[in-house]
């Protein structure tokens, strides 16, 4: 696999173009939506030329299409934003641009990252890495498979409720969904806005790690930012790590459950202790997810109204063109979103639904650190299955949304979480496991997966 | 279980400021009834006395200074992403 230390040092230039070539040869997963050849080879040169240098100088990096970005669309794989061209660029691009990495070309996900399979993209889905009749996972499905196939190093992709996560573990590379405020969501389409987090997918531990260090920190754009805590470190001492015994039913795929015990004897082999733990809340996760998501997606996608920016219908009444610019330039899990916030923050549904969401979210959370009373760490699968085929879920919502079951606890926690490729299923197909964290534990997730990662 | 009616979901739409089309109201009709189904299983757990969690940041009153930012871009750059414009104004159809 490609490592961020193979083009340090050489032609930014050839890196460049070597990407780009490589983005077009594999045309047919679809897992970009655009190509920014031009800027990107005016800052390749302008590396080679030693006026931009850095950490990264002259990496080429692939963003998810909801991170404003400069010399292209930023369209969050929806009709309404198709032809949008920011104005800015997002706090986590300027800060990898200013150590001189290249962003080359935007990524597929399901519209406005909605979703886990990356089919919801008004453009098309994204084909897995590994099988072309399989879904790439999502919402950051075109991240996770430009590098599973080497394209480029590291991709950006965007978190709240797995979105980084599960699709890295149907493509068998490394993802990090940090502590909820670690990075800048300034410049980022935003979904929900207590959940929502941004992070890397990537070849390596370490790789992922490093661009964790420098996305990191506060900005004055993004209130919920924390002061800068993340720097990556070596694993010191044995680690107390517990398995969610409710991530590992019957009702899990055999091949996922196989893969996570042989991850779990990986850490005892190092020396590290793992006991079964029980987070009985687990089961209820998804529908508190499904309640404050919602609601927040229907205040965040307000503003797509096609007046001040975005796709405008035709329309010669005001409340005609708002209603028909939307109903246009959403996809149909947008609109399902939207009217269930509608509907659970509405008049007399407010307690019942939303306010009892928000107390069990504290309920999850005190079990969470009851745990972290006695464990460092936490272990469970990624998600249910490997990746399923193309289509399988589309025309059940809920069953779409069960492939976030073991996901959406660390978010509505404000957890950090990992994805680390761990193994195979009987077909073929990629397995990650799942590693949670305290808060601001991050760079222990990542030293721990490094250091079974060095063994495997 | 909770029924979601036609005219519920039209009452939805209208809140959510969506025109759909018949086809579409009927299929989210079916969607929104299982979804709401299934979150309805919080029903199940006893609250009482327990504060709601509304953000995980751990941060209280984080403060600025009062003072105008651009941002770094300026009026004619956002006017220019309007689908339509007149003078230095967005223009929109008739309101009434």
């Amino acid at each position: 696999m490609s490592s961020i230390s193979d083009f340090i040092g050489v032609s930014a230039r050839k890196n460049v173009e070597e990407a780009i070539a490589k983005a077009h040869e594999n045309e047919s997963f679809h897992a970009l939506l655009s190509l920014t050849e031009t800027r990107a080879l005016e800052r390749a040169d302008a590396v080679d030329r030693g006026e931009i240098t850095g950490l990264l100088a002259g990496v080429p990096f692939i963003a998810k299409d909801n991170f404003l970005t400069l010399g292209g669309t930023t369209t969050a794989a929806s009709k309404i934003l198709e032809n949008f061209e920011a104005p800015l660029q997002a706090t986590a691009i300027e800060k990898l641009e200013a150590e001189g990495a290249i962003c080359i070309g935007k990524a597929n996900l399901d519209a406005f990252a909605h979703g886990g399979s990356t089919e919801n993209s008004a453009f098309g889905p994204t084909k897995n890495a590994v099988d072309q009749e399989r879904v790439a996972g999502g919402s950051s499905g075109g991240s996770a498979v430009v590098v599973a196939l080497q394209i480029v190093p590291f991709a950006l992709g965007t978190d709240t409720g797995g979105s980084i996560r599960q699709p890295a573990s149907f493509n068998g590379v490394v993802g990090v969904k940090p502590t909820y405020g670690t990075v800048s969501r300034y410049g980022v389409v935003a979904m929900a806005s207590s959940t929502d987090t941004i992070g890397v997918l990537a070849s390596h531990t370490k790789d992922a790690a490093l661009v964790m260090s420098i996305m990191s920190g506060k900005d004055a754009k993004d209130m919920t930012t924390l002061p800068d805590f993340f720097a990556p470190i070596t694993l010191d001492g044995k680690k107390k790590i517990g398995i969610i015994k409710e991530a590992m039913t019957d009702d899990v795929d055999a091949d996922v459950r196989r893969v996570t015990n042989e991850y779990i004897e990986k850490l005892r082999s190092a020396g590290h202790e793992v006991e079964e733990v029980s987070l009985s809340l687990l089961k209820y996760a998804l529908a508190i997810y499904y309640i404050v998501v919602p609601a927040e997606i229907s205040s965040n996608l307000g503003r797509y109204d096609g007046i001040r920016y975005g796709r405008r219908a035709d329309a010669t009444r005001l409340s005609d063109l708002y209603g028909s610019s939307r109903d246009q330039g959403f996809m149909t899990e947008n609109k399902r979103r939207i009217m269930i916030g509608s509907y659970v923050l509405s008049s007399g549904f407010f307690d019942a639904y939303y306010l009892q969401a928000q107390k069990v979210r504290t309920l999850l959370i005190d079990e969470f650190n009851e745990l972290f009373s006695s464990f460092d760490v936490l272990i469970a699968p990624v998600a249910p299955t490997p990746a399923f085929k193309l289509g399988e879920n589309t025309s059940d919502p809920i069953k779409m949304y069960l492939a976030d079951v073991m996901t959406v606890p660390a978010s509505l926690a404000g957890l950090p979480a990992i994805s680390v490729p761990a193994g195979k299923s009987e077909q073929g197909l990629p397995i990650g496991v799942q590693l949670i964290g305290k808060r601001r534990d991050d760079a222990l997730l990542l030293a721990l997966a490094e250091s079974i990662e060095g063994n495997a | 279980m909770t029924q979601i009616s036609h005219d519920d979901v039209h009452h939805l739409a209208q809140l959510s400021s969506l025109q759909l089309t018949d086809d579409e109201v009927g299929a989210l009709q079916i969607d929104l009834e299982n979804i709401v189904g299934y979150i309805q299983q919080l029903d199940e757990l006893d609250t009482t006395g327990v504060e709601p969690t509304y953000q995980v940041t751990d941060l209280e009153n984080v403060w600025r200074d009062d003072a105008v930012d651009n941002y770094g871009i300026d009026k004619a750059t956002l006017l220019a992403l309007a689908p339509a414009t007149e003078a230095v104004q967005i223009k929109v159809p008739k309101v009434l």
